[in-house]
């Protein structure tokens, strides 16, 4: 008898964790090879520390208004300088990392979602339904997201959950897009007839044989798109579609600056470079991501 | 015991509406299929087996359609019951195994789960973790060693032939009272072939299942039939058990079907075919199919469609050359 299929369990579980473990190391070894992954990866980590022990790190109150104290230039009490209004824009920016975070994921849990569904659904069922929800994502993807995340956001209201909903809206048709084309390209394989011919239900196929071959390159697509999306956040901000006074959100703040930009600089330029690093970040380790999860990248 | 048989097929007719027309793929299928036994459909590639085969199932997509026939099962008519009906019906009585083992297995699931998923999508009270082990008994049953390792392997770790035998589980997990399989071997090694359909008989003797054994391999289906319908462009031309259709074929398509195949004893003689092409489908059947092949063609063949001839017992050809012989009557 053939001796390799002598294992016991335990030996089975032995070489199965083993097998996950070198994809973690491959994983980690291409992570290494791409500096760039690695200062997106930094940066982002950053981001969550920085979040997360915001009470810890802030120094003044976000919200303390001390007016005498106006327009200090960055100093060692003030390591950013001070705002129009007396405030310790240091504290702000770094409570204004939860804002963005905040709305950066959300986006993230509404948009893929639905457009996963929408799209999933109408690359399966295909035909008018098809048709219907594809043209209608044109309309979506007509308008530079930005603008349109203007025209909802000024359509339901400012405020952060509204511009959470509007770019949310914005963003939807791109994945939608992904998904059905993944669809498309997965729905004729042999193994959904197969699966169809054991008297499976529409629904059981999509959500369990569908979906999950659309998921790497949703992951993909979005780890790329959370740039665009920080900045739209941002861009409501200042336009004042998104987070209103007196919340610590870095769009805002750079808007707050405007009038003082000549003399004070500082006020609008800090929130707008935390802006800067936290986009590249985010981009930086898209592009990695996509790297990491290509099996071609793997053989080499 | 009822001797009504357990699936009958008749007058089936299928088109595809393509751009280039109307392609008659089945124009005249009938055949009957007992409890219990293997009847083999043969035919060469393109002839219409397959197509058959998920029409039996009511798979027949766009721009296919079913025009017209009938498909008993059990007393149901599988064309006209609604579509909730037709997915009970598939995979728990009816299964189809496929030709691509490695294409038909889910590439992202591990191959337990998928055997598992047959028994989920038919018994919604039965949980994930029973269904597994259910799914490792049959693994087992098919004597493949160390069940419940094989059980967490992804499809791309295995040989076509264990592809194969799962797939066979897959099919065969819930009991089906008939199993399609659609050239089960001609994807795999020779050597693997005689494994995979011996395995397939003795599952099937044990379980108590019907065949419908689809290959253009006469070998094969020697070896394994005890009745053969044998088709040609979307015609039924021969019905017969196994021994009469190959040793005493009727008609002259299974003639020279049967003369394809190379003689061991004389090697050295040049390969036999028949001349000529199939013909196209995009044109509906006004005649015998066969008559611009056949030798023994006459008038009557370019002009009429020829019906089927009951000849000895149980054994039927569709060709005017059994017309007006003595135990020949037309149906």
């Amino acid at each position: 008898m053939n001796v390799t299929h002598a294992i016991d369990k335990n030996e089975a579980r032995r070489r199965r964790w083993e097998a996950r473990r070198r994809y973690l190391k491959d994983s980690y070894i291409l992570w290494r090879r791409n500096r760039l992954m690695v200062v997106g990866t930094c940066i982002i980590v950053f981001l969550l520390l920085v979040a997360a022990f915001a009470p810890l790190l802030a120094t003044h109150d976000s919200y303390e208004q001390i007016l005498p104290d106006r327009l200090l230039a960055p100093s060692t009490k003030h390591y950013f300088g001070t705002d129009g209004l007396g405030r310790d824009i240091y504290s702000r920016v770094v409570y204004g990392s939860r804002v963005t975070l905040t709305i950066a994921c959300l986006v993230a849990a509404i948009s893929t979602p639905l457009g996963l569904v929408i799209g999933v659904f109408a690359g399966y069922v295909g035909g008018a339904i098809d048709e219907i929800l594809m043209r209608l994502s044109d309309v979506f993807l007509a308008f530079p997201k930005l603008i349109l995340a203007i025209a909802f956001a000024a359509a339901l209201g400012p405020g952060v959950e509204n511009a959470i909903v509007a770019i949310s809206v914005a963003n939807w048709p791109s994945y939608a897009r992904l998904a059905r084309a993944e669809t498309l390209g997965v729905r004729n394989n042999d193994y959904i007839q197969v699966i169809r011919s054991m008297g499976a239900s529409n629904l059981r196929i999509m959500v369990g044989h569908i979906t999950p071959m659309c998921l790497s390159s949703i992951i993909v697509r979005l780890s790329l798109d959370m740039g665009t999306i920080i900045l739209t956040a941002a861009g409501l901000g200042f336009l004042g579609l998104g987070a209103q006074p007196p919340t610590p959100e870095w769009g805002l703040m750079v808007s707050d600056g405007r009038q003082f930009l000549v003399d004070q600089w500082w006020v609008s330029t800090l929130p707008g470079i935390a802006i800067l690093i936290v986009v590249m970040g985010f981009n930086l380790m898209g592009d990695g991501i996509r790297d990491i999860l290509d099996p071609h990248q793997r053989q080499s | 015991m009822t001797t009504q048989p357990l699936l009958s097929v008749k007058n089936l007719k299928v088109h595809f509406y393509t751009l280039r027309g109307i392609v008659h793929a089945l124009e005249r299928v009938a055949f009957e299929l007992n409890r219990q036994e293997t009847l083999g459909l043969a035919g060469e590639t393109g002839c219409g087996k397959s197509v058959t085969a998920r029409a039996i199932l009511r798979l027949i997509d766009p721009p296919g359609r079913i025009i017209s026939g009938s498909i008993i099962f059990e007393g149901r008519d599988i064309l006209t019951i609604d579509e909730a009906e037709v997915r009970d019906i598939r995979g728990s009585q009816i299964s189809m195994i496929m030709q691509e083992p490695k294409m038909s297995l889910n590439p992202v699931i591990r191959v337990g789960d998928q055997v598992a998923e047959t028994l989920l999508i038919h018994d919604r009270s039965l949980n994930r973790r029973s269904a597994r082990r259910q799914a490792v008994d049959m693994l087992a049953q098919l004597g493949i060693p160390d069940p419940t390792r094989m059980a967490q392997r992804y499809p791309h770790e295995l040989s076509g032939g264990m592809s194969q035998r799962i797939m066979i589980a897959m099919m065969l997990v819930t009991r089906p009272k008939l199993l399609i399989a659609d050239e089960p071997t001609s994807a795999l090694d020779v050597t693997i072939q005689a494994q995979i359909l011996a395995l397939m008989q003795t599952l099937v003797s044990e379980i108590q299942t019907s065949v419908l054994m689809i290959t253009h391999d006469l070998g094969v289906m020697a070896e394994t039939c005890e009745r053969v319908a044998v088709m040609y462009a979307g015609d039924m031309v021969e019905v017969g058990s196994v021994h009469n259709v190959l040793k005493h074929p009727q008609h002259p398509y299974t003639q020279g079907l049967l003369q394809t195949v190379p003689d061991k004893a004389n090697p050295d003689q040049p390969l036999f075919s028949i001349e000529g092409n199939v013909p196209s489908l995009l044109e509906p059947q006004t005649n015998c199919r066969f008559a611009p092949r056949c030798a023994h063609v006459m008038d009557r063949c370019k002009r009429e469609i020829p019906p089927v001839y009951n000849l000895n017992g149980d054994h039927q050809a569709a060709c005017f050359l059994h017309d007006g012989s003595p135990e020949a009557q037309a149906v």
